[in-house]
């Protein structure tokens, strides 16, 4: 094995001479406790390696080893339910060979190797088969079917040899000879470079709606299945539990879930909660869909830089067997950080605020790894990769760089508003300010599978939100007496779209999670009674107090109780709300 | 057998160059004996060939680059530990200052300590009653929380974390013991004093730690300050079994010493001066808070720091905020009303609370969160009527008004040594919200209001 020897040790970054044989990216061990570390720059013989533990004890002359690899991840049955640390190492097993705390130069495989799993080959010998199509099936959890593919890397190639059975990830379950006549055994596990992203056939326009019961981002502002988004948001304001409220309930397929740089006690709590949460699509168990992947703050600083990728590269590697995959990643300026401390210490000059000048670039290329796509292989199978990142602008300042590269790449906005929290208004999502660029997308699939006119009815929604904000500023400057009935309308409206439809409490099981269909049908009937009660307001006599203390009033309010399996009585509701206006205006004139 | 260094190339603020070394190791302990004998320590910040840079824990004082001899001693900084160290006072470098003896210490310990592993975390759910209305109801703590007091210059943020200390309870069961640690760091001597005598009036002192660093002891010595008292609550929670209440006082010093050693070593800055990795170094305090799966013991942080000019967008209050798991906010305000505890309630947050809420009582998930929307529509038409005057209001308006006033004058409001409990607070939360018209209760569970508002 090739070896250097260590000249320089400053926090996370050693930097070691006599690797003239060394490449970029190359992963090497750092001394003799074999510490993971990654080269990310070469000059000359001179190497400067970002290590992925604490550097405590390590110093000039020890030892660094070359591998050869590039830093990878371990592909196969038994991702689903594991927690990994930003390298793949699973928490599980560092917790059973080091205790409660983690020390480091921990080697543990990141899957199980000596698992049996059920293999069902569905290609059978003879067969000629091209990169990415499907070998056999396993069935990982029972929500998920895990495909066991031709690796990217061989482009075209015969089967010579395939056998179902029950076999570990160790053992060779086919063969298969490429065009050159070489033969590839192959077991259920790919290895894959983190930093390279997993290739596909095309990528298309994304055009389904991404549903995650959450009323103000399904109806407001839609995300779709190959889309990318981000919640930035000043602490406090929700953005760890609309995170994991989207974890929860969105009806993607797989999860994965990245805790980087963030709390422990938060990965514990998805930890604790998904294995007992029903998924609202399936009613299995969250976590049999969920991946995660925490390193929390204390964790060190450069594998939580490599914790995105990971978490990208198993995204795509289930969508490249025809899933649809939400990727969410808490916090992105976490990682952000992480980029900014290797620069610092590497003295390169610095961009922005000390981020480097590379942060926008790198930014673009981790969501454009999302994407609605069809899959390799000669079935045409489509998959898509979601990716929402959370970002958290220091005081809450939009303009810092972070945020303005993210919103530069992303589509969906949803900006989280410390105002809002601080009213306890949840989620905290400001409805001015935030957009989904993917409305025209959705248009279709709404017409169809929610109702023709949804997007006329959100459009309408929208406009006395907006006229609300105008109001008030009136209101706030001259008072409630000198608005017009018609104006005070829009103004009872718009609160009580605010209140009974957009506020929505993620810690109460029933309203957690509203469907399609029945958010489309709390805010028809919301707007029922402004469409009904225009037409009466400006009769003469009429009284204001009168329309406001109408029974039918405290039901519309009540609305979102009626039990998603009932939607019928949203119907009677709004005739009833139809005539018990109608009855008013028949009294004045 | 460790070899002597008298090769000490520069001395500039806390840091030191030494040349010539041979095989020193990052992060090692350094002593430096000046030419007259005393000893200072200090620790290897960046090593490069045969130079070493070493960061003093202690004042460089006395340190010369003639005759000074640096040891390299070949291991991180450590502490002893034992649990003798209960009634103890000692040093912000961890020397004793009462007149008892030395330690012998248990085990030593590297004062770094390493990252709980998620896995291994349980979830902190066991309800602490604080007493203190604002926090019990409206921010929930929690035994293995982080939760620190925002605070201002001037603001009675000791007194409010002495009351803590003192009235903290878990309801119901007491397995496992009670313990403080404390840490000073740059602190008034006065306001050492206070605590001291606090909990030497409460008979608390039997069960605590005390670790002080005054603001007339060296600034380095503050960067290990916490650590120290971390590093001892997690011997005593962890293998004592202990239930400890660790309060960390004032992190915006232990912000700025950082922000001095890294000016000194020319680092590129991140905001406001402060190093750009202030966020990691701070988690590195904070997220040693937690319990561990099968161990009884737990640690439940109060850190406590002053925003400068009360600008919670500050580096410091703002990277806190993002670590740790909620805030309590004072507010200048309210403490100038005479207004005690002055918990600022609308930006004031505990993230833990959530579960803690489902233990207390039914009610409390729903009185927390109509509490808090009528308090937060009230300051709105306070607001208004500062603008429109008072008779521009509604009815509705003017009882939302009244509401708001009579929560600061008495829910907010309590004694110093006022222990109210849960239940208490929960009665008094619905006594307030009865002034309110009942339809407007809309966060409230229609079967509660029937149980627990009394109409009259």
């Amino acid at each position: 094995m090739d070896k250097g020897t260590i000249v320089k040790v400053s926090g996370p970054l050693v930097i070691a001479s006599g690797m003239k044989n060394a490449k970029m990216f190359e992963v090497v061990r750092v001394s003799d406790e074999k510490l993971m570390g990654e080269i990310i720059e070469l000059n000359e013989d001179e190497a400067s390696i970002q290590v992925y533990e604490e550097t405590t004890g390590i110093g000039p002359g020890d030892p660094v080893y070359l591998t050869g690899e590039t830093m990878s991840v371990d592909l196969g049955p038994g991702l689903l339910t594991s927690i990994y640390d930003g390298i793949q190492r699973p928490l599980k097993s560092i917790e059973k060979e080091a205790g409660s705390f983690i020390t480091r130069g921990i080697d543990v495989p990141a899957l199980d190797y000596n698992k049996k799993w059920d293999f069902k080959a569905t290609a059978s010998k003879g067969q000629s088969v091209i990169a990415g199509d499907i070998l056999g099936e396993v069935q990982e959890t029972n929500l998920i079917s895990h495909k066991i593919m031709v690796p990217p890397t061989i482009a075209k190639a015969e089967i010579t040899d395939i056998q179902s059975g029950s076999f570990t990830l160790k053992d060779v379950v086919a063969t298969i000879k490429d065009e050159n006549g070489k033969s590839h055994e192959l077991t259920m596990v790919q290895k894959w470079s983190i930093r390279r992203p997993r290739p596909f056939q095309a990528k298309k326009i994304p055009t389904e709606p991404l549903v995650t019961g959450s009323r103000i981002l399904d109806t407001l502002f839609p995300m779709v299945k190959g889309g990318a988004g981000c919640i930035p948001g000043p602490f406090g304001a929700g953005k760890t539990v609309t995170q994991q409220s989207l974890a929860k309930y969105c009806d993607a397929q797989v999860i994965v879930y990245i805790g980087c740089g963030e709390r422990g006690n938060e990965m514990t709590e998805v930890l604790i909660e998904f294995p007992e949460l029903e998924d609202p699509n399936t009613g299995e168990p969250l976590m049999k869909r969920t991946i995660l992947i925490a390193n929390t703050s204390n964790m060190p600083v450069a594998a939580r830089e490599a914790s995105v990728y990971t978490g990208i590269t198993i995204a795509e590697y289930y969508r490249d067997m025809g899933y649809n995959v939400a990727l969410m990643a808490d916090s992105t300026s976490r990682w952000a950080e992480a980029l900014r401390e290797m620069s610092g210490r590497l003295e390169e000059m610095p961009g922005e605020e000390g981020y480097p000048a590379y942060l926008g670039s790198k930014t673009a290329e981790f969501y454009e790894r999302a994407g609605s796509i069809v899959c390799m292989g000669s079935d045409k199978r489509c998959g898509s990769v979601t990716a929402i990142g959370a970002v958290s602008p220091p005081g809450g300042d939009l303009s810092e760089p972070v945020t303005q590269n993210t919103l530069r790449v992303t589509k969906v906005f949803w900006g989280l508003d410390a105002k809002l929290a601080y009213k306890r208004h949840f989620p905290a999502i400001n409805w001015l300010s935030s957009y989904s660029l993917y409305l025209d997308n959705v248009a279709d699939y709404w017409k169809k599978e929610v109702a023709e006119d949804y997007a006329k009815i959100r459009e309408e929604a929208m406009t006395l939100l907006q006229q609300e904000s105008k109001l008030e500023e009136i209101v706030r400057l001259v008072g409630m007496d000198s608005l017009s009935p018609k104006e005070r309308l829009v103004l009872e409206t718009s609160k009580s779209i605010r209140e009974d439809f957009l506020f929505q409490n993620a810690f109460d099981k029933d309203d957690a999670y509203t469907s399609h269909k029945k958010q489309y049908w709390i805010l028809r009937c919301i707007l029922s009674v402004y469409k009904e009660a225009s037409k009466i307001v400006e009769k003469e006599d009429f009284d204001f107090n009168d329309l406001l203390s109408l029974p039918i009033l405290q039901k519309v309010i009540k609305c979102k109780e009626i039990k998603p399996d009932e939607l019928e009585k949203f119907e009677a509701l709004e005739k009833e709300v139809t005539s018990a206006i109608a009855e008013l205006g028949s009294k004045v004139n | 057998m460790q070899k002597e260094y008298k090769t000490l190339k520069s001395i500039a603020g806390p840091l030191v160059l030494v040349e010539g070394v041979e095989g020193v190791k990052y992060e090692e302990l350094v002593e430096l004996t000046t030419p007259d004998g005393s000893k200072r320590m200090g620790k290897v910040l960046e090593v490069h060939n045969d130079k070493a840079l070493v960061q003093m824990f202690e004042s460089p004082q006395d340190l010369t680059t003639e005759g000074t001899k640096a040891k390299f001693l070949g291991k991180p900084l450590e502490i002893g530990v034992s649990q003798d160290m209960l009634g103890r006072i000692f040093s912000g470098s961890g020397s004793p200052l009462d007149d008892g003896p030395e330690i012998i210490p248990e085990k030593k310990l590297n004062i770094s300590g390493a990252p709980i592993n998620p896995y291994s975390r349980d979830f902190p759910n066991d309800f602490i009653q604080t007493g203190i209305s604002t926090i019990d109801c409206l921010n929930t703590l929690v035994r293995g929380q982080k939760l620190p007091i925002f605070s201002g210059a001037g603001l009675p943020h000791s007194r409010v974390a002495a009351q803590i200390a003192r009235q903290a309870k878990v309801g119901g069961d007491e397995k496992g013991e009670f313990a403080v640690v404390f840490g000073a760091m740059g602190v008034t001597f006065e306001e050492s004093e206070y605590f001291i005598n606090e909990f030497k009036k409460t008979g608390a002192i039997n069960r605590s730690v005390l670790f002080i660093n005054t603001a007339a002891d060296p600034v380095v010595e503050r960067i290990a300050t916490p650590r120290l008292a971390l590093t001892t609550a997690e011997y005593l929670a962890f293998e004592k079994g202990m239930h400890v209440l660790v309060i960390l006082t004032d992190l915006t010093n232990y912000c700025e010493a950082l922000r001095e050693v890294s000016a000194a070593r020319k680092e590129v800055p991140g905001r406001r001066g402060y190093p750009g990795y202030l966020y990691t170094d701070l988690a590195t305090l904070y997220e040693r808070a937690g319990r561990i799966k099968g161990k009884e013991g737990s640690i439940t942080q109060i850190p406590i720091l002053t925003m400068p000019e009360d600008d919670i967008t500050h580096p410091i209050p703002d990277l806190t905020g993002y670590i740790t798991e909620g805030q309590i906010v004072l507010s200048r305000a309210l403490h100038g009303e005479g207004i005690y505890p002055p918990v600022n309630v609308l930006p004031s947050l505990s993230r833990l609370s959530p579960t803690a809420r489902k233990i207390t009582r039914e009610d409390h998930e729903g009185v927390f969160a109509q509490m808090y929307a009528s308090f937060a529509r009230g300051l709105e038409v306070r607001d208004l009527a500062i603008i429109l005057g008072e008779s521009a209001l509604s009815d509705i308006d003017l009882k939302f008004l009244k509401f708001a006033k009579e929560f600061e004058s008495k829910f907010i409001t309590q004694e110093e040594n006022e222990d109210r409990s849960i239940a208490d607070t929960l009665d008094l939360s619905w006594k307030l919200m009865s002034a309110l018209p009942r339809n407007e209760l809309k966060r409230l569970k229609e079967e509660h209001i029937d149980k627990y508002l009394n109409t009259k």
